[in-house]
């Protein structure tokens, strides 16, 4: 399974199709061009990572998927179960209604029972078949002694296919089929609807889980190396890690020297020195030299995993919110029956005792009342809200995230690697001579390290020539050394060139006996940082920066951004509790982060945003995860957010002016099965086309 | 009005056969990649249904 991020034309079906079914060791191979996957069905000693670059390097990006961290097989099974139950009561609603329309344009006698007779025996098999989902969950929240939006659903149909079956019986002159079909009908969309979002959202997120393939290079005793899955890794192997790769494991250095990038998992922007001893965690990145790890806890033991209790704890106040449908629910349903019952109590009493009569208003009521409307309101809105969003890069995971995004009055923001892109730049390039800049790049050019990387684009992008320099050594962990114009030049750490360090992100070059001079850098901000930050504040938010980098970096973002406040060198423990004291004072934090360090703040707010680039454990917490690089779509999503909750309130308010027209009318005793027909498709109609009129 | 005898359980059985035709396209697997069929079918090569998985 390859994942083909920019497919999008017929052109490329044919192209990878093609030319993969050209390679030897393939048997078949399928696009889908909806999900962006390929299936290839291959010999056993095919690597699915050839085939990627195979793909790549003939025009169509394409990257290897886990296939165990998939899921899609069950969601699509109930998917196509929800679509099947759909389409029956669909085709069941269809000959119902000719039926029904014969008998509201006035049969009579024999020929209406006949019509009756023939509505049932279709719709009652098709409504216990469609209705399934909703009896299920209507039973499952019975049985713990609740109420929801499922049990007014399921007594409606119930006891409308009950009360129908006995005045067909007995000649009547009104039979609710159509009305529990439809009912069924319009009710199957709504859950369908609600269900693909959701399918979509799950399915992109699982994609970014499995495009992290965890790997390790295992060292066996006799030298060789293999390649296998993290999870087989145990504790007291022998893991090498290359320069650039993720550290995979917890462990200690056995061999080599070089610095590792711990931003992830601390927000420090700073490389760290890691020699022979020194204790890694999974998560960080190798920068320079190859290292041997000793293993001291892997997979799920690994500090990565451990962060997760965390995480569990400051989840709990979220799962504290009920969402607009459930707060509706709540009123609603006993509100129904309520009404119901004292329709039929009252009917008896003014009928003095007629139970037909009685129980006909009574099921008049229920249906009348019930939440077809309301069964529509929340899914219209999401689909519509989350396509756009899904569009401006953003994808939603959590259902009810809209609504509380929609709440959102602070803002807090993490920095490296969230406002900042963690990508260092040369920022004093006119405090050096030419020579100097001529020689660090000239040293600068062997190395893949980050800041030797940020050196050569800033000074060739001045237009400068590397200096002539011979016998060039990288020393991992330490620097790069070199010979120019007869004598020794050294650019890197401090500590190795005899220099003394500053406060800041920093790299010395030392020429000769010339005192060293500092490069110093500073974190380029990531893509529509400001845009984002403007946009929120202009909206009355507050924004915080929180970060567990050094004091001056942070100041320096906070300055560059107009973030007035922000707080330095906050530890995990610290960010939470930072974001649960703002909660206390009663507002309803947004946090947005990518660390590691920042996973429990994400799960503490109200509402969370992660960007793509973060680690899986820190997207899976946040409720909506950035797709492309810019932070700008953050600024829009809370007014989008706004927009769409105002759309569900309305929905709601929709549905209730509906029932306060046709209670009424249920209730004196004059609603017939065509009305009750007329109120549910006007009312979903409405309600589905308010849902199309969001903006942003 | 005897017409309808016949009537009815035509329809009724034309209505089947609209939804046996639903159930076979969801067995088929035909709802799986909506865009990648609509591109599929403009194409001059013989192209078979989607493999069963």
């Amino acid at each position: 399974m390859l994942s083909l991020p920019t497919a999008y034309c017929a052109a490329c079906i044919v192209g990878v199709e093609g030319s993969l079914q050209q390679l030897p060791g393939v048997r078949s191979a399928r696009v889908n061009l909806t999900l962006k996957r390929a299936t290839i069905e291959a010999d056993h000693d095919v690597e699915p990572q050839e085939l990627a670059d195979f793909l790549t390097s003939i025009g169509y990006e394409a990257y290897e998927l886990d296939t165990g961290v998939l899921s899609s097989t069950a969601t699509e099974k109930s998917s196509r179960d929800l679509l099947m139950r759909m389409g029956v009561a669909g085709f069941g609603m269809m000959n119902v209604m000719l039926l029904s329309v014969a008998v509201w344009s006035g049969a009579t006698d024999a020929t209406r029972d006949l019509f009756h007779w023939v509505s049932a025996a279709i719709s009652l098999p098709i409504v216990a078949f469609s209705g399934q989902p909703f009896f299920k969950s209507a039973w499952a929240s019975l049985r713990v002694r609740r109420l929801n939006m499922d049990v007014p659903i399921s007594l409606a149909l119930i006891l409308a296919s009950s009360i129908s079956i006995y005045e067909t019986a007995n000649s009547g002159r009104h039979a609710y089929f159509d009305a529990a079909i439809m009912l069924t009908f319009f009710l199957l969309a709504g859950r369908y609807l609600d269900h693909r979002t959701r399918a979509v959202a799950r399915s992109a997120a699982e994609e970014l889980a499995a495009l992290e393939v965890p790997r390790a290079h295992r060292v066996l005793a006799d030298g060789r190396e293999e390649v296998v899955s993290v999870n087989e890794i145990a504790v007291g192997d022998l893991v090498r890690v290359v320069p650039g790769a993720r550290v995979p494991v917890d462990g200690m250095v056995e061999e080599g020297e070089s610095e590792v990038d711990r931003s992830l998992l601390t927000g420090e922007s700073l490389p760290v020195f890691a020699g022979p001893g020194e204790m890694l965690s999974a998560g960080e990145v190798n920068l320079t030299g190859p290292l041997l790890i000793r293993v001291a806890a892997a997979g799920k033991d690994t500090s990565l995993h451990r962060m997760a209790d965390l995480v569990a704890m400051a989840e709990t106040s979220r799962n504290r919110y009920t969402s607009l449908a459930d707060q509706a629910a709540k009123l609603y349903s006993p509100l129904v029956h309520i009404l119901a019952l004292s329709a039929f109590l009252a009917w008896l009493w003014i009928s003095a005792g007629d139970v037909r009569l009685s129980i006909n208003i009574a099921v008049a009521t229920l249906i009348i009342t019930c939440p077809c409307a309301l069964g529509l309101a929340v899914p219209a809105v999401t689909t519509a809200v989350s396509g756009k969003m899904f569009r401006q890069g953003m994808l939603l995971k959590s259902a009810t995230a809209t609504e509380r995004l929609a709440q959102v009055d602070h803002v807090v923001f993490d920095k490296t690697g969230t406002l900042t892109e963690g990508k260092p730049r040369l920022d004093n390039i006119g405090d050096h001579t030419a020579e100097d800049l001529a020689v660090a790049l000239a040293l600068a050019q062997g190395s893949s390290h980050p800041l030797a990387q940020a050196i050569v684009n800033a000074t060739q992008g001045e237009g400068i020539r590397a200096a002539r320099i011979s016998d060039a050594k990288e020393v991992p962990g330490h620097g790069i050394e070199a010979v120019w114009s007869g004598q020794p030049v050294r650019l890197g750490r401090a500590e190795w060139l005899g220099a003394k360090g500053i406060d800041r992100t920093a790299t010395y070059l030392k020429i000769g006996k010339r005192p060293a001079v500092a490069f110093t850098f500073t974190d380029n901000l990531r893509e529509g940082a400001a845009e984002a930050v403007a946009s929120l504040k202009k909206q009355g938010m507050k924004v915080t920066l929180i970060s567990g980098d050094a004091h001056a970096a942070v100041q320096d973002v906070a300055f560059r951004l107009g973030i007035e406040d922000y707080r330095a060198a906050m530890l995990p423990e610290d960010k939470v509790a930072a974001v649960e004291a703002l909660s206390a004072e009663g507002r309803q934090v947004l946090m947005v982060g990518d660390g590691l360090n920042d996973t429990a703040a994400l799960a503490a707010a109200h509402v969370s945003i992660s960007p793509a680039t973060a680690l899986e454990a820190t997207r899976v917490v946040s409720d909506i995860v950035l797709l492309g690089r810019s932070l700008e779509p953050i600024g829009g999503s809370v007014a989008l957010s706004r927009s769409a909750t105002k759309r569900i309130r309305e929905n709601f308010g929709i549905s209730a002016g509906y029932n306060v027209i046709a209670v009424p009318i249920a209730l004196v005793g004059f609603a017939t099965p065509l009305a009750a027909a007329l109120a549910m498709s006007l009312s979903s109609i409405t309600v589905s086309l308010n849902a199309l009129r969001l903006k942003g | 009005m005897n017409v309808l005898v016949y009537l009815i359980p035509i329809s009724i059985l034309l209505g089947g056969v609209g939804l046996a035709a639903f159930f076979w396209t969801l067995k088929t697997q035909q709802y799986d990649d909506p865009d990648g069929d609509a591109h599929r079918i403009l194409r001059d090569e013989w192209d078979d249904a989607p493999p069963e998985d």
